[in-house]
C-alpha cells in the first residue's frame, strides 16, 4: 500500500482534472449555444449603443470566433486566474465566488455535520426500537422529508417560526440597515438558523434511514450472535461493535452526500435570500451572466468531487480490510 | 447438590416454536424442535448429528439463551443440574458456556481478533488469558493483532476455539465446526475438541459430518426433525447398522459413502407438522398402524430410541 500512495494521488489528480475538463467544456458549450447573448446583458436591452459600436465590443471579446477558440481563450484566463467579470455584480467573477462561498460553506459545513450527527443518532435510536412507536415515528419523519421539495419546506418553515411566530429574519445573511461595522456574531447566527435548519432537515433523512437499516442488518448479522454468545453486556454490543460498525459506512455516506446538499442548499438559500453561491447561481442565470455561471459551476464540481474523495480516502483509512488489505498473511 | 454424576448439561423435553405472521396478520406457531431429551457429561463429547433443517443450531442457540425474541421455549435445560433461566444464562454465557462457531464471518470484520478473544472478562486479566490461550493453540502473538479477513484457514479455526476457550469454560458447544474442511484439517479441529474434553470440559459438537462425528464422540444423538431418534455410543456405529436401534439411523449410516451410499426415500417432515406420533413413520421399512400413537424415547442396549419396534 505505501509504494502504491504516489501512484494513487496521481491518478486521482488525474482524474480531477479530467473532471473539471469535461465539466468546462460541457457547460461552456451549453452557454455559448443557450440563447444567451453576453454582450446584450452586458450593455442591457434599452441600451443606445450602435450596432457598429456593438459589433466592436463583440470583437473585441472575440465573440465572432469560434467555438473552440473562444474555449481556448476562457482556458487561458483561466489558468491566470481570471475567471472574468460577473455582469450581475460589475465585479470579477474570482471575488464575486469566493465572498459568496465563505457564507454557502458556513451554511453547507454546518448543516452537513448536524445532519449526520443528528441523523445518525437517530438512526441508531430508531433501529435499536424497530417496529416501536418511535421508530415508525422517526421512519414516517424522515419519509416525509425525503419526497418533500426542499423549497416548499423552506417556505413552511419561512412563515411559520417568521411570519407568524417573529422569531427569526426572514431572509439575508445580515440585519438590512445596518452598518457593517455594527454587526454582532449573533445576528449573523441569528439570520442563519432558519436557512441552516432548513438544509439540516432536509439532509437528515436519508443518513437516518440508512442508519437505522444498516443497525438492523448488523444486530441480524453472524457476529453479533457470536458476540452475545461470548457473554458480551448489550452495552458492550453497542460500544465494541454496533457503532463501528454503522459508523463506517455512515460517515462515507455523508460524505458522498455533499452534491445533494448543494443542490439543497441552492434552494435553501433562495427561498430565504440568503447571499450564497445558491442565491448567486440564480442571479446569474436570470441575468445571463455566463462567466459566473461557469465559475459556479467549475467550483460546484470542485466541491462535489472533494467530498467524494474524502469519502473514499477516510473508508481506506478507517476500514482495515482496505487498509491493511495488502498485508496478507 | 453437584455430585459427580451430575451431567453437565441436561436438555430435558426441549421444545422451541417461532411465532410468525403467516398469511397477512394470521399469527401461526411453528414448532421447530419438539421433545429434544439430551445429556452431556463431564470429560465427554456428545455429538449431535441430523441433516439440515433438523434444528441442530437452534438446540445451541437455546442453551446459550441467545435465540431470536420471537422463539418460545419449553421443557428443562439444566446446567451442573441447575435450571438455565435467562439470568443464569447471562451469567454463564462466555465463562462457564462457550460456543464455537462455523467460520470466520463469526467475528467482527473491524475488530482485531486478540481483542475479540478477550472480550470475556475485559481488562488485562482478560487479555492475559487471551495471549496465553494464542499461545496454547500454537498462534504468534502476531496473530493477535489481525483482523479476520487476514487469518489464513488455519488460524481462523484454531482463533475460532481460541475465543470460546479463553475462560476455560465446563461446556463447550462447537456448532459445525467442520464445514468445507479438508479430512486433515477437520480431524485437527476434532482433536482439539478431544484434548478439550480430556481436560474436564463437557463438549457438545453439533454436525451433519456422522463420520467425523465417529472419530471423536462419545455417544451420538441422532436428531431428525426437531427429535432425537436415537442416542447411543459411539462404537454402536462402528459395529454397523445392526448395533443401531432406530430405522433412521440405520438409513443414515447406509446413506454414508463408504457404507451402500444408499438414499433413503421421502424428505424430512416440514417442521410444521404437528403429530405426536413417530415423525419418520412416512419413510419407514418397519412401519405399522401403531407408530401412529405416542411414541417417547425409551432406554434400549445402552442407549435411548424413540421407536417402539425398535429391539
Amino acid at each position: 500500500m505505501h509504494t502504491a500512495r504516489p501512484k494513487y494521488i496521481a491518478s486521482i489528480a488525474g482524474r480531477m482534472l479530467l473532471l473539471l475538463f469535461l465539466v468546462s467544456i460541457l457547460s461552456f458549450t451549453l452557454i455559448v449555444k443557450a440563447p444567451i447573448d453576453p454582450l446584450l446583458s452586458y450593455v442591457g436591452a434599452e441600451s443606445t449603443l450602435s450596432e457598429e459600436a456593438k459589433a466592436e465590443i463583440a470583437r473585441h471579446w472575440g465573440l465572432d470566433a469560434p467555438l473552440p477558440a473562444r474555449y481556448a481563450t476562457w482556458v487561458k484566463n483561466l489558468l491566470h486566474g481570471d475567471l472574468g467579470m460577473s455582469v450581475t455584480y460589475k465585479r470579477p467573477v474570482r471575488s464575486v465566488i469566493g465572498e459568496r462561498f465563505s457564507y454557502s460553506v458556513v451554511l453547507m459545513l454546518l448543516a452537513w455535520v448536524f445532519s449526520g450527527l443528528l441523523g445518525y443518532a437517530a438512526g441508531i435510536f430508531a433501529g435499536f426500537r424497530r417496529g416501536g412507536l418511535a421508530d415508525r415515528g422517526i421512519k414516517l419523519f424522515c419519509l416525509v422529508l425525503q419526497s418533500a421539495p426542499t423549497f416548499w419546506l423552506g417556505l413552511l418553515i419561512l412563515s411559520f417560526f417568521s411570519v407568524k411566530l417573529g422569531l427569526f429574519p426572514f431572509g439575508m445573511a445580515v440585519p438590512a440597515g445596518k452598518l457593517v461595522s455594527e454587526i454582532t456574531l449573533g445576528d449573523r447566527i441569528h439570520h442563519l438558523i432558519l436557512p441552516l435548519f432548513t438544509l439540516t432537515i432536509v439532509s437528515i433523512g436519508k443518513i437516518t434511514l440508512f442508519t437505522r437499516q444498516k443497525l438492523i442488518e448488523i444486530m441480524n448479522s453472524d457476529y453479533i450472535l457470536f458476540a452475545r454468545a461470548r457473554g458480551e453486556s448489550d452495552r458492550q454490543l453497542v460500544f465494541r461493535h454496533i457503532l463501528r460498525n454503522t459508523a463506517l459506512p455512515a460517515v462515507t455516506l455523508q460524505f458522498s452526500s455533499f452534491s445533494e446538499l448543494f443542490g439543497g442548499m441552492a434552494l435553501a438559500e433562495t427561498v430565504f435570500s440568503y447571499p450564497g453561491v445558491g442565491t448567486a447561481t440564480t442571479a446569474a442565470a436570470l441575468n445571463g451572466d455566463a462567466p459566473l455561471l461557469l465559475g459556479i459551476a467549475l467550483i460546484s464540481a470542485l466541491f462535489v468531487f472533494s467530498g467524494n474523495l474524502i469519502a473514499n480516502i477516510l473508508y481506506g483509512v478507517v476500514d482495515p480490510r482496505l487498509r491493511e488489505g495488502g498485508d496478507y498473511v | 447438590m453437584t455430585s459427580k454424576d451430575t451431567p453437565v448439561l441436561a436438555v430435558r423435553e426441549l421444545q422451541i416454536s417461532f411465532s410468525m405472521y403467516r398469511k397477512g396478520l394470521r399469527k401461526e406457531s411453528l414448532r421447530v424442535i419438539r421433545s429434544l431429551s439430551l445429556d452431556v457429561r463431564k470429560g465427554e463429547i456428545v455429538a449431535v448429528v441430523g441433516s439440515s433443517g433438523a434444528g441442530k443450531s437452534l438446540l445451541a442457540h437455546a442453551v446459550l439463551g441467545i435465540l431470536p425474541s420471537n422463539a418460545v421455549t419449553e421443557g428443562e435445560i439444566l446446567y451442573k443440574g441447575e435450571t438455565l433461566t435467562p439470568a443464569l444464562q447471562r451469567k454463564y454465557r462466555g465463562t462457564e458456556i462457550a460456543l464455537i462457531p462455523q467460520s470466520v464471518d463469526y467475528l467482527d470484520p473491524l475488530m482485531r481478533v486478540g481483542k475479540q478473544a478477550a472480550c470475556a472478562g475485559g481488562g488485562p486479566e482478560a487479555q492475559r488469558a487471551a495471549r496465553a490461550a494464542f499461545a496454547r493453540y500454537g498462534l504468534e502473538p502476531r496473530v493477535e493483532r489481525l483482523f479476520p479477513f487476514q487469518l489464513s484457514g488455519g488460524m481462523a479455526r484454531r482463533v475460532l476455539i481460541v475465543t470460546a476457550v479463553v475462560a476455560r469454560p465446563a461446556l463447550i458447544i462447537a456448532d459445525e465446526p467442520t464445514p468445507g474442511l479438508g479430512a486433515e484439517a477437520a480431524t485437527e479441529t476434532l482433536r482439539h475438541f478431544r484434548q478439550l474434553a480430556d481436560g474436564g470440559a463437557a463438549v457438545l459438537l453439533i454436525t451433519h459430518d456422522i463420520d467425523l462425528a465417529l472419530h471423536v464422540a462419545d455417544r451420538i444423538a441422532v436428531f431428525y426433525a426437531g427429535t432425537t431418534a436415537e442416542i447411543a455410543p459411539a462404537e454402536d456405529f462402528k459395529r454397523g447398522r445392526d448395533a443401531l436401534r432406530h430405522p433412521y439411523s440405520k438409513a443414515f449410516l447406509d446413506a454414508l459413502p463408504q457404507n451402500a451410499f444408499k438414499p433413503i426415500a421421502g424428505a424430512q417432515p416440514y417442521a410444521g407438522r404437528p403429530p405426536q406420533a413417530c415423525l419418520f413413520a412416512d419413510r419407514c421399512p418397519e412401519r405399522t398402524n401403531a407408530c401412529a400413537g405416542a411414541v417417547a424415547m425409551r432406554a434400549l442396549r445402552g442407549g435411548e430410541v424413540r421407536c417402539i419396534h425398535a429391539t
